[in-house]
This record gives C-alpha cells, structure tokens and sequence, in this order.
C-alpha cells in the first residue's frame, strides 16, 4: 500500500496538468498514445444480408496513461472500436497508429486484450496460461515463470497457479486473465467489457483494485462497460457512443485522482457525472431500439396492404 | 472426503454385476447343451469349446489367420488415421468446404459401406487388399468427420486472444487448436478403430482367403462347432482387449493435450 500511495503523489500533478488539456470533446492530444482518424468499419458488403455499419467516421486519442472507458448502446461498435484498436480488425476506412507506428496487425508488445469471457485456456493451469502468453509475446524462457508468480500475485491469486480455469470462480478468472495481459508489460490494455459478467458488487471490488493497480503502473486503458457507475469510478475520461452505426457522441472528463476510494461512490460529484451520462446515454438507447423495432413496423405496414 | 471409496465401492458393485451377467450367460448356455437337449451341431457344450480353445492355443494354430487380420486392421487404420486427419484439418480451415463436405461424409457415413465388397472384391481380389480397401473407406468417415468438427469449432475468443497475444501460425495449431480440437478427434479415432475392426473381420467372413473372420466360417462349412466357438471366444477377446488399449491411449491423450 506504501509503494501506491508512492506512485499515486507522483502520478497526481502529472494527471491534473494533462487533465486541463483535455477540456475539448474530442480535441487532438500530443503525444497520444493511441490515436483512431476517422475510422469507419462495415461488416459484409452493401445489400448482403449480414451488411451492417458499425462505425462511422470515429476519431479520438487517447492519453498516455489514461483509463478511457466507451459506454453506449449495445451493438453501437464499441467492441469494434476496440479489436480495430488493437489491430484485430482492420478498418474499412481510417487509420490507428500506436504511439508512432500505424496498426496493421495485433502488436503484442504494445498492447494486451481482456476479453469479456475470460480467453483463458481450459486445457492448461493458470500458471501455464501464464507461460503460455509470453511464450507467444516472445519473452526469454528465463524470465516467464518469475513474471508469472509477480503477476498472480499482484492480482491476489498465487495460490491458485495449478488450478484450471474451470476450477476458479468468474471473477477469478477474470483476475487471472488480467494477471495474463499483466505479465506481458505492454503499455496499452484494451478491456472489452472484462467485468461484465460478474455481480455488482464483484465488479466494484475489482474495479477498485484496477484504480490501485493503475496508479502504481501508469498504463493506459481503454475500458469498454455498460455500467454506468463502473465507468465514473474507474475512468478519467468516459467517450460515449451514439446508436449504430457508432460514432463518438461526446466526452466527459472525470478529474479524480487515482487510486479512487469506495467514498467517492457516495459523492455528490459522483451522482452529478453518473446523471450526466445517464442523460446523453438514455437518448442513444431509446434511438437504438427503434432501430431494431423497425423491422417490424415494416411488417405491420404489409400486414395493412394485404387486408 | 468419503468420496474416493465411495467411488470404488460403485465400481466394485457394478463389476460384479458385469460379472454375474456373464455367469449366468454361460450357466445358462451349459445348461441348454446338457439339461435342455439343445442339438450340439448348433450349440456345442461350453466346457468342449473351452478344450477346443486350449488346444487352438496350445498348437498356435491362431498364428496366422491372427497376423494376417491384424495387418489388415493396421494399415486400414493408419491409412485412414492420416488421410482423414489430414483432409479433415484442411477441409476445417474454410466454413465454405466444411458447408460442402461436413454433409456429403455425414451422408455417406450413414449408408452401409459393407454392401460394396462384391465391388472392391472385384477391385482388389479376395486377398488382404480388399479388406484393407474396405477397412479404410469405412474407418476413413468418422475420423474425417470428427477432425472436422474438432478444428471447426474452436472457441474463436482462444484463438483471437492467442492471436492478440502474439502467437505465430504453429503456436496457434500446437498450442490453441490441437488441444482444443484433440478429445473430438480422439474420439473419431476411437470409433474409426472400432467400425475397421468390424468391416476387416465382417468382410473376411463374407469372401476371403484368410484371416480369423475366414477361419470361423471354414469350420461352420465343415460342423466344427466347439472349434468354431472356441474361435468366435478367442476373436472377442482380442476385440476387447485391443479396444481397452484404445480407450485407455485416448484417456492419456486427452489428459496430456
Ligand atoms: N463478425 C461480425 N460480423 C458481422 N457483424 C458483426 C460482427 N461483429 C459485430 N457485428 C455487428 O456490428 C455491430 C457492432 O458490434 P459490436 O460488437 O462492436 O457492438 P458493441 O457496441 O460491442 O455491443 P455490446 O455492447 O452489445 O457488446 C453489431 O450490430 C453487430 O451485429
Ligand atoms: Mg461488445
């Protein structure tokens, strides 16, 4: 807790400072981290059936060592926003570059994924899994097993390296999985919704220990969630998405330093920026459905011709 | 903690019932030969096909006819362990062949292959060829089928976060889709075992030269009953024990993936 509490009195001024920049909606950052140009991605061809328009014209940067949540409607493009992020889609049109170098592929030794089902292998323990990570990120083979045990143990879960994964509980297993994109030390982690499968109150603990965890390391964060609480506690920046085809509607900036306590939760600002969200989310959702309600309209206007 | 014992005791229980059946077969079936008047030409007294059996076994007079069926069931299986693990990885990497082909096999699995051995003995002679021949196409469709099915559906979630991770073409096939395709395949394998043991044996009693299958029906042509079962005994029981060898090296293969 010492060591935290180190990084989080040299981590603070440099926030605050970076915070004030970042005033803009959508403003252009120096020396981003990641940096998304109008990046428009389509699924299938025009007039297939499976033709759909997940994002349009997107464009955003993303500070060194921000965590960055996207929250909007389901099936909006975030986890599209985020794969194209990573170089595992590659854009219809736009471009993403990484510090310097343009995205054309997955980059493992910059960034790290999280998916929101574990990912984890079940034919191999979690310690294994471990190994198994850095054996494909290239680290030397003397170095795997100590970065292994460091990062079980800084997610708490070293006494559980033999179970398999289907030993763990679900929010173990995402502990694991973070233990794994942990230990290849990339900058950069994209988290695609990594708790969304668990309880409310799982989640929260969990999101709490991210906040300690990204105040020690500085890494930048890329947070895809549906929850609106979970994204003004752990985010310092929150993008919110409109209805398909995905665009970024606007940001809001959460200036509370890290590691965020449980008694930010019950704070008047908290309930100020939760409501604001809430506010620009509830108009998206409402539009989303009706997208997805249309298909049947059209089907009660030709029930209407037919009679 | 009772649970390991617990275990055991329902094993145990349930050999004895395995057990018993089997006791009661053969008490019934020396019964029938020696109470209930049963003609010996169709069911001979089961204390003689067990002196046939030990004479069969004594004279290893077996030898042959047992080599030259476990050749036949060898290479057909071998043959069709590579060419359907091989056909049925390369048809899994496109959803377009596996649309195509994953039906056309399932189809042709489902017909009864055996009716053609007129046809591959017209091919292929009355030789081992043909029971070879015949082996293969039949062992040939579940393996293919179940490689299909294990390298066609691979959790995608394990091999993007395999990709994102940074792992190359033959770490993604050693490490990701191997072992997560490996018990299906294990499987077909097993069963492919099974269905050549039958069609090699099966088609040996239809038309042959020799081999076990051909020695059984020889001596039902000449109304050696006693020896004929002790025959159809000694044919189970290497039916058995090559069947536990495979499922015990599937067992291993699946823990070490
Ligand atoms: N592989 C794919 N092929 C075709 N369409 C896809 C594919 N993946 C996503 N889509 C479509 O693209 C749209 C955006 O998907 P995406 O997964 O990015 O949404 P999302 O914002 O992450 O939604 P959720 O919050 O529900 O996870 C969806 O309408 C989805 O139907
Ligand atoms: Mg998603």
């Amino acid at each position: 807790m010492d060591g935290a509490a180190a990084a989080f009195s040299v981590i603070l001024p440099d926030r605050a400072l970076r915070i004030e920049n970042l005033g803009m909606t959508q403003a252009a950052i120096p020396d981003a981290a990641i940096r998304v140009r109008n990046v428009s991605h389509q699924f299938g061809e025009v007039g297939e059936a499976r033709h759909v328009r997940a994002l349009l014209n997107t464009s955003l940067d993303i500070a060194r060592g921000e965590l960055l949540c996207l929250i909007g409607p389901s099936g909006c493009g975030k986890s599209t926003l985020l794969n194209v992020m990573g170089g595992l889609f590659t854009p219809t049109t736009g471009a993403v570059t990484v510090g310097t170098t343009p995205v054309h592929g997955p980059m493992p030794h910059d960034i790290a994924f999280i998916f929101q089902e574990s990912a984890l292998f079940p034919w191999n323990t979690i310690f294994e899994n471990m190994i198994l990570g850095m054996t494909f990120q290239g680290v030397p083979k003397s170095e795997r097993e100590d970065r292994a045990r460091r990062a079980l143990e800084a997610v708490g879960l070293d006494e559980f390296a033999a179970h398999y994964p289907s030993q763990l509980s679900g929010g173990m297993r995402q502990r694991a999985a973070l233990a794994r994109a942990l230990s290849l030390e990339t900058q950069i982690l994209l988290m695609d919704e990594p708790f969304g499968a668990l309880d409310e109150q799982t989640r929260m603990v969990l999101g709490e220990d991210l906040s300690v965890l990204l105040s020690r390391s500085k890494k930048t964060i890329v947070f895809v969630t549906h929850s609106l609480g979970e994204a003004v506690f752990l985010a310092d920046r929150v993008a919110v998405f409109s209805a398909r085809p995905g665009t970024i509607k606007e940001v809001i900036t959460v200036d509370e330093p890290h590691p965020r306590k449980p008694e930010f939760m019950t704070s008047a600002k908290f309930h100020r920026l939760r409501d604001q969200l809430y506010g620009l989310l509830h108009e998206e959702i409402r539009k989303s459905m009706s997208q997805s309600a249309k298909p049947k309209r059209a089907y009660e206007d030709q029930a209407k011709g037919d009679s | 903690m009772s649970s390991p014992r617990r275990k055991f005791k329902d094993r145990f229980a349930s050999r004895l019932v395995q057990v018993g059946f089997l006791v009661v077969v053969l008490l019934l079936w020396y019964l029938a030969t020696t109470r209930w008047g049963v003609n010996k030409l169709l069911l001979p007294n089961p204390l003689n096909v067990w002196d046939q059996l030990a004479d069969v076994i004594r004279k290893g007079e077996y030898l042959n006819d047992l080599r030259i069926t476990l050749t036949e069931l060898a290479v057909a299986f071998v043959i069709s362990t590579v060419s359907g693990t091989l056909l049925g990885y390369a048809i899994s990497r496109s959803p377009y062949l596996i649309k195509v082909f994953e039906p056309l096999f399932a189809g042709i699995y489902s017909i009864p292959i055996i009716l053609f051995l007129p046809l591959y003995v017209l091919f292929f002679g009355l030789g081992p060829a043909s029971k070879i021949a015949l082996g293969t196409t039949i062992s040939f469709f579940p393996v293919v089928l179940s490689t299909i099915a294990g390298f066609g559906n691979v959790d995608k979630v394990l091999v993007t976060a395999a990709r994102s991770m940074g792992a190359s073409d033959y770490q993604l096939f050693r490490f990701v889709l191997v072992p997560a395709a490996l018990p299906v395949i294990l499987s077909g394998l097993r069963m492919g075992f099974t269905v050549a043991l039958l069609s090699v044996i099966g088609s040996e009693t239809i038309a042959s030269l020799a081999g076990l299958g051909h020695r059984i029906v020889n001596l039902a042509e000449n109304m050696d009953m006693a020896r004929m079962f002790a025959y159809i005994v000694f044919v189970i029981a290497i039916a058995a024990s090559l069947n536990t060898v495979v499922s015990v090296l599937e067992a291993r293969g699946r823990r070490q993936r």
